[in-house]
């Protein structure tokens, strides 16, 4: 059941319209007839400012897909992605460039997501070089140090190296470094699934402080029905490559309509 | 060209193998993978001797001014072996006369590795040679390491039809047996040490290319280098800043090991008549030469065994090094 946006509807952030990545999966004989992977199939949905659409689905649904085609981190076989009624799904990257800097993304591996030779001073700063090339060495430092605090690190901890933090400051630093360019979208993918825990608890918190203080939309994808209940003002159920139910969370989670959503919430394990 | 030109270039590409070094050294993971190499016997041994046959390739390289007018300079090697007198025929090492069964005639001087047919201190020429394949191996690497990292690179991170280019540029060159295309270059090229060079260069890179293709693969797909291409870096920035230090610990392990590689090919080379030019100081030309030696009798050893000796322990050295340092950048692995 895609979400189709009606003409009342307030005006859109992110508007997602009949989204389709395909992947060549091996080639006929003679390089006839292609075969292809088919890991998002015409998915539509709508980003509203500084609201969060929780994206839920199994391994292999096509969440994380979706995630990454918006920022063309995936290639886009078909539909089309409007940025404030703009299309930018087929943009260049040069013409794409400045939409980067309004949509960022936290990764799932806080471990694998920042370069292990550098330093939390450059990994952060490194936002800055692109967006904003204007600033002295100094002004980087000392906006790096405020992002630092933002996220609840300490100043000095700049001139660390990853391997020096845990797992929680970790994905608070992958936090900074989106926030550097003061996106208005955070792709958030599976932020906090490889965390502890109690760790969770605190990096949701963060996120949805400054989900208020900035005014952030987020598209929170994730497995764990519990966080995107939690965070989310509508949710999204994928299951191979198309949407398959979609509304906010009360009805979705006290009235599952589609099978496989009612699946999904019976997998939760209860203490009851 | 001149001595004073040749000890520059000598103290200047020294300069800049320290220097190298020395900015390396200031890295986290230099560092820590130097504490763990500080540990290993067998790595530090290796090292001293390596440190060894450099100093004895520098002896063999900087030039002092001429004694007299006229004469050319000596090297500081000859200068410590000024005082080792030639002899008229061969000597057994430590020998007190010459190695002849009619007519032994009493020596000059001690020579502790012999002399040669004409009398010459093999052990001078032993460590003359050494330069000769430092040389050779240096010269190389300076040609197929930047080329192999950044053919590996630029195929690993760009994929489709860069890729596609350099597999089949590779492929082709691998698919030549070695030897054939080395003696085919060399003949093109003639002889000379830099000719060398440039023909073992040619056919180096396809090892270390592969090598970095895939670990180029590997880190292309990680997500800091997702993040930089989220933020919208482009590939150079990409690829200086987040591939090349993270695949910088493959090249150093491989340039070690390929030297060692490189000076067997030097002597190869030599051995077979396509490398250095006869008079050049040379272990594969030693080699060579001893072969007529061997079916003397009585035999004559001492100068096979000089050359074979002098190339197995740089060669020892450098892959145990080679070892010493993937353990010490790696040590998940062994």
């Amino acid at each position: 059941m895609p979400e189709t946006p009606s003409p009342s509807s307030p005006p859109s952030l992110l508007e997602v319209r009949d989204l389709k990545v395909h992947y060549p999966a091996g080639s006929g004989f003679l390089g006839h007839s292609p075969r292809f992977f088919k890991a998002v199939d015409g998915v539509s949905f709508v980003i509203h400012s500084g609201k969060t659409i929780g994206l839920v689905g199994e391994s292999g649904s096509g969440k994380t897909t979706v995630g990454r085609a918006i920022i063309h981190l995936a290639p886009i076989s078909g539909g089309a992605i409007l940025w404030e009624g703009r299309n930018i799904g087929q943009l260049p990257e040069n013409s794409f460039r400045p939409f980067r800097k309004h949509i960022q993304m936290i990764f799932q591996d806080p471990y694998g997501s920042l370069n292990p030779r550098l330093t939390i001073e450059t990994i952060v700063g490194e936002a800055f070089e692109v967006h904003f090339p204007q600033y002295s060495k100094a002004e980087r430092r000392d906006r790096v140090v405020d992002l630092m605090r933002q996220v609840g690190l300490k100043p000095d901890h700049i001139r660390r190296y990853p391997h020096e933090f845990s797992g929680g400051q970790r994905q608070r630093i992958g936090i900074a470094r989106a926030l550097a360019v003061s996106p208005r979208l955070i792709i958030c993918d599976e932020p906090v699934s490889a965390l502890d825990v109690s760790v969770q608890a605190q990096i949701i918190n963060l996120l949805q402080d400054l989900q208020e203080q900035y005014h952030l939309s987020y598209l929170f994808i994730g497995h764990d029905l519990g966080v995107i209940e939690h965070v989310s003002d509508r949710v999204l159920v994928m299951n191979q490559g198309k949407i398959v139910e979609s509304g906010d969370c009360e009805s979705i989670y006290r009235s599952p309509q589609h099978p496989y959503t009612r699946k999904l919430l019976d997998a939760v394990p209860s203490l009851a | 060209m001149t001595p004073w030109l040749e000890n520059l270039i000598v103290i200047g590409g020294l300069a800049i193998l320290i220097a190298t070094l020395w900015i390396w050294a200031h890295s986290d993971r230099w560092q820590r993978a130097w504490q763990r190499f500080r540990r290993d016997r067998l790595g530090i041994a290796s090292l001293g001797i390596i440190a060894f046959y450099l100093l004895v390739g520098l002896m063999a390289s900087l030039r002092l001014p001429a004694p007299a007018h006229g004469q050319a300079c000596p090297t500081i090697l000859d200068r410590l072996f000024s005082g080792v007198p030639k002899e008229k025929s061969y000597s057994a090492p430590f020998a007190d006369t010459t190695y002849s069964v009619n007519r032994p005639e009493p020596l000059k001087g001690r020579h502790p590795l012999g002399t040669d047919v004409l009398g010459k201190d093999v052990l001078l020429q032993t460590a003359k040679a050494c330069r000769t394949a430092l040389i050779i191996a240096g010269l190389t690497s300076l040609i197929y390491i930047p080329l192999g990292t950044l053919l590996g690179i630029v195929a690993g991170y760009f994929r489709r039809w860069v890729d596609d280019i350099i597999q089949y540029v590779y492929i082709t060159l691998a698919s030549i047996p070695n030897i054939l295309l080395l003696v085919a270059i060399l003949m093109v090229l003639g002889k000379g040490l830099s000719q060398m060079a440039i023909a073992l260069g040619i056919t180096s890179w396809v090892g270390l290319c592969r090598l970095i293709r895939g670990e180029s693969m590997r880190q292309a797909t990680r997500p800091y280098v997702e993040a930089a291409r989220a933020l919208g870096h482009g590939p150079w920035v990409i690829i200086t800043r987040h591939i090349l230090p993270n695949v910088m610990h493959l090249v150093i392990i491989n340039l070690v090991l390929g030297f060692s590689g490189l000076v067997l090919s030097e002597s190869i080379l030599s051995y077979i008549g396509v490398g250095a030019p006869v008079g050049t100081p040379s272990w594969g030309l030693m080699i060579d030469s001893a072969r007529m030696e061997l079916s003397r009798e009585p035999v004559v050893w001492w100068y096979l065994v000089s050359a074979t000796g002098a190339l197995f322990f740089l060669v020892l050295s450098l892959n145990l090094l080679g070892d010493a340092l993937r353990r010490a950048f790696d040590p998940k692995s062994s």
